[in-house]
């Protein structure tokens, strides 16, 4: 058998309903194999580990009594430190919260405690989720599985490293320009971006407001889309939330994609800032969906360079105001220096951010100021438009879009702290999903000749259709069967 | 092109960040390496489209107007750097007079 911090939650799911295993033996044994990483990898800002235990005495005294609240109730979770969480210490990546004790729950978390998951603990990632390698957390990096020297990718790094490294089948991060996909493909793992609204964003700390969304990591497809099921739907408390219910996800995931469109991108061109092993994996994955019965064709997506250019103006505009919120005043860090108002909050901000931060309340305020607002946000606005007519065109004759979600493999730890502009390079692939609002995966296609690291094949789905992007991202992974071969687990 | 350092101060007041010397010069340099790159969208046609300001069409969202459990005053107030009599406290706010 699989070594128990390698099986898929599914499949624990399953044990535990056999008795072959106890939620206390399974958080038992995910703590001590934390314990191991977090000493290597620096994956968490707060660990729960009595309370994880806890809630895994009471779903086993549930199981026994015959009513567990879900199929995966005993199988333990982590979150990104972005998800409010009450009574566990919260401070989304930043010094500026530090110490605040959440008075509530966010959705999120509220939704997969009522399914029984324990929870491990708070993840680390940049600090506010502004970065694509966690190097800008306050509290330092955290480290890739697959080598070390190399960064997890971001915001969430350490969901996708801990999911990656074996010290949680699953785990919670968020996206506003890849977050939650970059990361995955940095370390080898699967992650998804949900449909803008599926889930709610109540009590997930704000970055950019028309882009933040929630979204599993896990190690293997059907793992996050059990993960979605339980989280995904309406929620009153988000007036963003799609007013609907959400379906179960696992059905049908393995009808197969015989007689599937899948469109690649003309666009994408191999050079460009692209790693060549990366491209070489992302073409077999092409020609692996072709063998599997889809039909591949071209689709021509000429806005899609202009993604970085829009997302770098608008998210920093709903930054800047959503930051402001920090003000010394009702949470959080309060500077002692400062003789009135105004300069006690001038400077607990100056204190209490980071670089990147400062550097994004800077842009978002210049964009938004006086004079500007038409040549930088609106017409960034109008750009996200186009963005969107050019998907919707595509989707008129293919069901699926394919592409790298990374131009590169996991990049070495500062080799881009000093270049803002390369690091936001990163997100090229993954940036435009989020203005339109789709929905997207990162599946692994195994590792880079190059350099030995994980790539991941991004499938981008229709607003909504989430279904058909689980169901030819399990008939990859399948048919490629890297993540359940040895090869497929990091060296830790 | 850097962003000449009178904006800088002007957006820095404007945001709240009270940044040093060494911040504000390496601002002027990085934003304006930033905002260079999004000058490229100036090159598209954008005549006549639309904006989008949020990927999902929906319109305000309302809820009857009743009362319901919330916070209570205390953990309301759990968190606040400095609390004084049931309320966030806070540095002068208007001079006083002379």
């Amino acid at each position: 058998m699989t070594e128990l911090p390698y099986v898929a939650a599914t499949e624990l799911a399953a044990l535990l309903d056999a008795g072959d295993i106890s939620a206390v033996e399974l958080t038992e044994t995910l703590r001590a194999r934390v314990e191991h990483l977090d000493d290597k990898l620096h994956l968490f800002l707060k660990r729960t580990d009595e309370r994880a235990l806890s809630d895994a005495r009471a779903a086993d005294a549930r199981r026994s009594s015959g009513d567990r609240l879900s199929l995966f109730d005993g199988v333990p979770i982590g979150y990104k430190d972005i998800f409010v969480t009450r009574g566990v210490p919260t401070t989304c990546g930043s010094r500026i919260l530090e110490g605040w004790v959440p008075p509530f729950d966010a959705t999120v978390v509220e939704r997969c405690s009522r399914a029984g998951l324990p929870i491990l603990g708070k993840l680390n990632m940049d600090e506010f989720a502004m970065g694509s390698s966690t190097e800008n957390s306050a509290f330092g990096p955290s480290k890739n599985p697959w080598n070390l020297k190399t960064v997890p990718g971001g915001s969430s790094g350490a969901s996708a490293a801990l999911v990656a490294a074996g010290g949680a089948p699953w785990a919670w991060g968020t996206e506003t320009g890849g977050s939650v996909r970059q990361p995955a493909s940095l370390c080898g793992v699967v992650g998804v971006k949900p449909t803008y609204g599926l889930v709610s964003r109540y009590g997930m700390i704000a970055f950019a407001s028309s882009l933040d969304q929630a979204g599993p990591l896990s190690r293997t497809v059907k793992d996050s889309a059990a993960l979605l099921t339980i989280a995904a739907g309406h929620d009153p408390l988000d007036s963003t939330s799609i007013p609907q219910a959400a379906p179960d996800y696992l059905e049908g995931i393995d009808r197969g994609i015989a007689g599937m469109r899948i469109g690649i991108v003309k666009e994408i061109e191999s050079g460009d800032g692209m790693q060549p092993g990366v491209g070489e994996r992302v073409q077999e994955a092409y020609q692996r969906l072709e063998k599997l019965g889809a039909s591949i064709e071209e689709v021509s997506l000429p806005s899609f360079e202009y993604g970085i250019s829009a997302y770098y103006l608008i998210a920093p505009a709903e930054a800047s105001s959503n930051l402001a919120r920090y003000d010394g005043v009702r949470y959080g860090l309060r500077s002692s220096d400062g003789s009135d108002v105004g300069a006690m909050m001038a400077r607990t901000r100056a204190e209490g951010f980071g670089d990147e931060v400062k550097r994004r309340i800077m842009l978002g305020t210049y964009a938004l100021s006086a004079g500007y607002y038409d040549a930088y946000y609106g017409k960034a606005q109008r750009v996200r438009t186009l963005i969107t007519r050019d998907l919707e065109r595509a989707y008129a004759s293919v069901d699926l879009i394919a592409c790298p979600t990374s131009p590169t493999t996991a990049f070495k730890l500062g080799e881009r702290t000093n270049d803002p502009l390369a690091m936001y390079l990163s997100d090229v692939f993954t940036v435009p999903v989020n203005l339109a609002g789709n929905a997207a995966i990162s599946v692994p296609c195994g590792v880079s000749a190059d350099d030995g690291l994980p790539v991941g094949l991004q499938l981008i789905a229709k607003s909504l259709d989430e279904a058909t992007m689980f169901r030819a991202a399990y008939a990859f992974e399948q048919d490629l069967g890297w993540i359940d071969s040895p090869e497929g687990r990091p060296p830790l | 092109m850097p962003i000449d350092r009178a904006a800088v101060d002007h957006v820095a007041r404007l945001a709240r960040l009270d940044l040093s010397e060494q911040e504000r010069r390496r601002m002027s340099d990085e934003l304006g390496k930033i905002l260079e790159h999004a000058e490229r969208i100036q090159a598209l046609a954008l005549d006549g489209v639309e904006p989008t300001s949020h990927a999902v069409a929906i319109r305000n969202v309302m809820r009857p107007d009743e009362a319901r459990p919330s916070l209570t005053q205390e953990e309301a107030l759990s968190n606040a750097p400095v609390a004084e009599g049931g309320r966030f406290s806070v540095p002068r706010i208007l001079e006083e007079e002379e």
